[in-house]
């Protein structure tokens, strides 16, 4: 028995300090060299299972479970000294690799659209989505399209009020979008549901006035549309478009090309309506002219007025840029300041 | 149309207050554009008389004068205006009295001497604006009665800002008579003018020019004083309705004028020459104005003349040589009816623009001229006495405009203004208007008035009708339209793919003139072609169209530089005009402008300017949107462009943009002082977009080759990429130049170019064969079409 026991002892040692070994193994490749030292082909616990031909049969199987049980434990201490390592060795990897996350990302920053194009886009965006098209017609237009088809003939004071941009006699700068209203109905058949924006251009220049600006034109010709329809479309649109429950006012007005005509007022945005230097302290600021389309307008392109009517409208983009913005100074638009475009990126 | 609210209540007085009677003008169309006091606000001036004046003993400019202002005793005032004379009556502001500003009047001693209150000029009680002097009160003012009271100063004046359609409005008479529609209120009814005719004086008229002046009367008034004075509540009218006192002849027409809307001429009798002649003007015809320009009158232009020569532009203004002026002992007075067609834009052919010629233009009530010649001669005969003659008339009844009758419909009511409106209103709003109604089958027959110019239209009659109802109590609705078809063609990008495109790679999006400085316009031109010539422009440096969009972002980007920015990428999407003004090309174009350093300034990167390939690379982004397969850039010549660092950018054989440096000559004519890196394209053509089709996915491997070919140097990538793209093989699928070098190990005069070949084939795992076969015509193909020497 008592050589039982001396053996048993001995495995116990061989243990013992292969425990301590493994704990001790600070890398890797101490780790390993442990491992190979107590269980490699000539390892620790290899002679010792060889030395055991000294042992009586009877014992052999006592001892060499103890073995198994020795060496599966010894195995196991190395695995989880290994795994223990590894998670030592990222940590202090992923240490290393520590970077100051509050710098900015590298690369291009975004850019911006100008506060125009922005405008233009809402209000292309809330046409298209209740059924009209985009149209767009020339810049620089012949006066039948820009005046004589448009119910404003010669001489017609309102020709005088537009402070035309003449190249000749004949050919002009658009004094607004309204000529692609004339272009559209010439090109095509009714129902019509377009909206036309652009650029258009006055002789004027001012605090309050550009040589050029931006309009957007609507037309709608159907076989039943009707004022209080143009005073639905229109009053929506500025509602949608300031986001807001917008008082929204139509008085008479005069445009040659269209008979009703009106001008929208809305409530004034800067001030809910009380009343401020923007709307000259009267709550309302005039936002669009509009109307239903003159029959001798809809005579111009052969179409018939007793089948069909039409309602237009014309809006400043500027003005509704300003109003949205809260910018106020149109002359900002074209200066193309790089302070005053970043403001709308 | 500027009135006051006093005057326009002698002709309709409505019970509701001013803003209310403002709010109502407004909302039937007669916007109200402004509203103000006739008078600043002040207290406690009186009228007073300058009973004596003596010399301030210590003062030059000063004087002591004693002022009756019916008190107890009269009053002493130092004053120092230039005007102030003995029997003067004027304003006096007595001690406790307040002048606009809060301005309180105090006893107060100037220069040693008591003075008990102010003599004062209008502009210090706030009647008009920069006069000097004091304000001379008529002979017969009250002494002792409260100026406000004396000039009925609790007032104001309404500015209606009229829309060129309403001319029937142009008038106390015609604004009230729109005032009594919209309240319901009956107007004044005058008492009919008959003139007693006291002299049998008489001038011939002829009118040879009968449809532009149907109508023409005339009355010659002699004996009268030109020397008389306007009276105080005819100046008043007047300065409340923006119109300067000028002598009782001139005021009492122009007072006609406001009241009736009927414009008038007064000519000195003395000064004519035998008989009044209306006809259109003799070639060469010159004519001095009564505002002492010269002009030569068109022929299209009508005259007023006598024997020998033009004496005025018919309705636009009087002549000098026929003038009223304080010498006048007789005129002859005209009211006509000029056809707003005859006068429409001649007043501005000449740089005119007068009270007559704006009512004349847009049509004066062809009834009118008899009463309003009647009313001025009352007036006259009143203010600058004298006796009036019989009146002469010449009306050509056929050129009279034809009053319109118009049938309107109660259906057509409704589909326009999309309400109903009972018959009853429409019967009453349209009579109320002055118009004729009569009930008739289809609905009503409509006949107009002379003094409306702007019905002439069923639907003029509709606007009228929802006019009244009130724009404001008809309701929103939303229509019942067809149902359109839609276009979503995916041939087609939308610009603002491309705008977002550039935005995203840090482009700001410029807006800037479509005209601009040709001097800047030439030097960024194409083969230096001008720009289209404006005949008006508002300045020189924005006489011409744009060519291209350069000018306008290379201009934003000098003043952007000059505002410390240093790092600028700028994008335009607009009109170019090309070719001559009868021949106009207005093509939408892209373009854009980049300079400063590459990236934004980092800590990371180290910082190197933009080159050629950086706006090269956001052009090939924007091309790649539509998919592009055969883009070319061609290296060619631009006049504003670095001859070494430009291309003409292709697609198939259609040239479509430009793409550059911009030539470092310009860096001081256009104020630069950085290297900038331009393109533009024609937007049409890279909106061009193709429509995916898609092709088989291969399983079989693919194989890459590289070749490293030896080349001379002025062999370009895109000759090597030329070449290849002839290569016929189905198992080529992409080329890609991954290395250029010259220098050290490559003799001079030579580059390297590495090329690597993609290939696959869609049935099949490809053999070494057929692998190395291609590759070998490949090099083949390469040393006979440039002359490459394969390295490896």
């Amino acid at each position: 028995m008592a050589e039982l026991d001396s053996q048993l002892q001995a495995l116990n040692e061989i243990v013992a300090l292969a425990k301590e070994a493994i704990a001790n193994a600070e890398k890797n490749a101490e780790l390993d060299t442990v491992r190979v030292e107590y269980l490699g082909k000539k390892g620790k616990i290899t002679a010792y299972l060889k030395q055991l031909g000294n042992v009586s049969v009877e014992q052999r199987p006592v001892i060499g479970k103890s073995v198994n049980l020795a060496k599966q434990e010894v195995v196991g201490l190395v695995e989880t000294r290994a795994t223990l390592l590894a998670e030592l060795a990222m940590n202090a990897a992923l240490e290393a690799e520590k970077i100051d996350v509050s710098l900015p990302g590298r690369g291009e920053h975004v850019g911006g659209l100008h506060p125009v194009t922005r405008t233009l886009q809402r209000v292309e965006q809330y046409f298209q989505s209740i059924g009209f098209q985009i149209s767009e017609g020339p810049e620089i237009e012949d006066s039948t399209h820009n005046f004589t088809a448009l119910n404003i003939p010669e001489h017609h004071p309102a020709r005088a009020m537009h402070d035309t941009f003449y190249f000749n006699a004949e050919t002009l700068l658009r004094t607004h979008t309204s000529p692609v209203q004339i272009r559209v109905m010439e090109q095509g058949k009714p129902p019509f549901r377009i909206i036309a924006p652009g650029r258009v251009y006055r002789c004027d220049s001012d605090v309050t006035h550009t040589p050029m600006f931006h309009q957007v034109e609507g037309l709608m010709v159907d076989e039943n549309v009707s004022f209080t329809d143009l005073k639905g479309i229109l009053a929506d649109f500025l509602r949608a478009f300031f986001e807001k429950d917008l008082n929204v006012r139509f008085r008479p007005s005069y445009f040659p090309f269209t008979e009703p005509s009106a001008e929208a007022d809305i409530e004034c945005v800067m001030c809910d309506g009380d009343g401020c230097r923007i709307c000259s302290h009267t709550g309302w600021i005039e936002i669009l002219g509009c109307g239903m389309v003159h029959p001798n307008v809809f005579e111009h392109v052969k179409i018939d007025s007793e089948q069909y009517l039409g309602l237009a409208f014309g809006i400043g983009i500027e003005r509704l840029a300003m109003l949205r913005y809260g910018v106020n100074d149109l002359r900002l638009f074209f200066e193309n300041d790089l302070r005053f475009l970043r403001q709308f990126n | 149309m500027k009135f006051s609210e006093k005057w326009l209540r002698e002709w309709v007085n409505p019970e509701i207050d001013s803003a209310t009677l403002s709010e109502k003008l407004t909302q039937a169309g007669l916007e109200v554009d402004a509203i103000e006091a006739v008078a600043g606000e002040f207290s406690g001036v009186v009228v007073g008389q300058v009973v004596s004046i003596e010399a301030h003993p210590d003062a030059d400019k000063l004087r002591c004068c004693k002022v009756d202002v019916a008190g107890e005793e009269l009053l002493s005032i130092v004053c120092g205006a230039a005007n102030v004379r003995q029997d003067l009556k004027i304003p006096v502001a007595v001690v406790g009295s307040v002048l606009p500003g809060d301005f309180k009047i105090k006893k107060a001693k100037l220069r040693g001497v008591e003075s008990f209150g102010m003599l004062c000029g209008a502009s210090e009680i706030g009647l008009v604006d920069n006069v000097k002097g004091l304000m001379e009160l008529a002979d017969d003012a009250p002494v002792g009665m409260d100026l406000r009271e004396y000039l009925d100063l609790d007032d104001i004046s309404i500015d209606v800002d009229l829309t060129p359609n309403r001319s029937d409005c142009l008038s106390v008479a015609g604004i009230a008579r729109e005032v009594g529609v919209l309240t319901g209120c009956d107007l004044t009814v005058w008492p009919a003018e008959e003139t007693k005719i006291q002299s049998t004086s008489q001038l011939n008229v002829n009118v040879t020019a009968t449809a532009e002046c149907p109508r023409y009367v005339g009355r010659v008034i002699e004996g009268i004083n030109a020397n008389a004075t306007t009276p105080v509540w005819m100046q008043e009218k007047l300065r409340r309705s923006g119109v300067r006192s000028l002598g009782p002849v001139v005021d009492v027409t122009n007072y006609v004028m406001l009241e009736l809307g009927q414009p008038m001429h007064a000519f000195d009798a003395q000064r004519l020459n035998g008989d009044i002649t209306v006809r259109l003007a003799k070639q060469d015809e010159k004519l001095v104005l009564l505002d002492g320009q010269e002009v030569t009158v068109k022929t299209n232009t009508l005259v007023i003349a006598d024997d020998s020569a033009a004496l005025a532009l018919a309705g636009i203004m009087g002549g000098e040589s026929s003038s009223v002026g304080d010498n006048t002992t007789a005129i002859f007075l005209e009211a006509a009816f000029f056809n707003p067609l005859a006068i429409a834009g001649r007043a501005r052919a000449y740089g005119l623009h007068t009270d007559s010629s704006h009512r004349f233009e847009r049509g004066v009530d062809p009834a009118l001229a008899p009463q309003a010649i009647e009313r001025a001669t009352s007036l006259l005969l009143t203010i600058v006495g004298g006796q009036a003659g019989p009146i002469t008339e010449v009306t050509t009844e056929k050129e009279l405009p034809v009053a319109p009758v118009i049938t309107l419909r109660p259906d057509r009511i409704k589909r326009v203004l999309g309400i109903h409106i009972d018959a009853k209103q429409v019967e009453d709003q349209l009579t109320r208007l002055g118009l004729d109604v009569v009930a008739v089958d289809a609905g009503w027959q409509v006949t107009i008035p002379s003094f409306r110019f702007d019905l002439s239209i069923e639907v003029d009659l509709i606007e009228e009708l929802g006019r009244l109802y009130g724009y404001d109590k008809l309701p929103e609705t939303r229509p019942q339209g067809t149902v359109l078809t839609a276009d979503i063609s995916e041939h087609t990008l939308l610009t603002h793919r491309l705008q977002s495109l550039l935005v995203d790679r840090g482009y700001q999006e410029a807006i800037t003139y479509s005209f601009g400085d040709p001097k800047i316009q030439q030097l960024l031109a194409f083969e230096n072609e001008q720009g289209i010539a404006l005949e008006n422009p508002i300045s020189a440096d924005l006489s011409v169209m744009r060519t291209s969009l350069w000018p306008g972002l290379i201009q934003a980007m000098v003043y952007n530089l000059n505002r410390q920015h240093d790092r600028i990428r700028l994008f335009e999407v607009g009109r170019s005009f090309r070719g001559t003004k009868d021949n106009i090309e207005q093509h939408r174009q892209i373009a854009g402008a980049i300079c400063g350093s590459r990236y934004t300034e980092q800590w990371s990167q180290k910082q190197s300017p933009v080159d050629f390939f950086d706006v090269k690379a956001d052009v090939e982004a924007l091309l790649d949107l539509g998919c592009h397969s055969d883009i070319r850039f061609v290296a060619e010549e631009h006049s504003a462009l670095h001859p070494g660092q430009t291309a003409r950018i292709y697609h198939g054989d259609t040239a479509i943009g430009w793409i550059g440096a911009l030539h470092p000559r310009l860096n001081k004519p256009l104020d630069l002082n950085v290297r900038v890196y331009v393109f533009e394209l024609t937007l049409t053509a890279v909106l061009e977009a193709r429509v995916p089709s898609f092709e088989v996915l291969s399983r079989f491997p693919a194989n890459r080759r590289d070749l490293a070919l030896l080349v001379d140097s002025q062999i370009t990538a895109g000759q090597i990429e030329h070449c290849l793209n002839g290569v016929e093989s189905d198992i080529l699928k992409a080329i890609q130049v991954f290395d250029v070098y010259s220098g050290e190990g490559v003799e001079d005069g030579k580059k390297s170019i590495a090329v690597s070949f993609n290939l696959q084939h869609k049935e099949r795992t490809l053999t070494d064969e057929e692998v190395d076969s291609l590759m070998s015509s490949i090099a083949q193909r390469l040393e006979d079409h440039v002359g490459a020497v394969i390295r490896s």
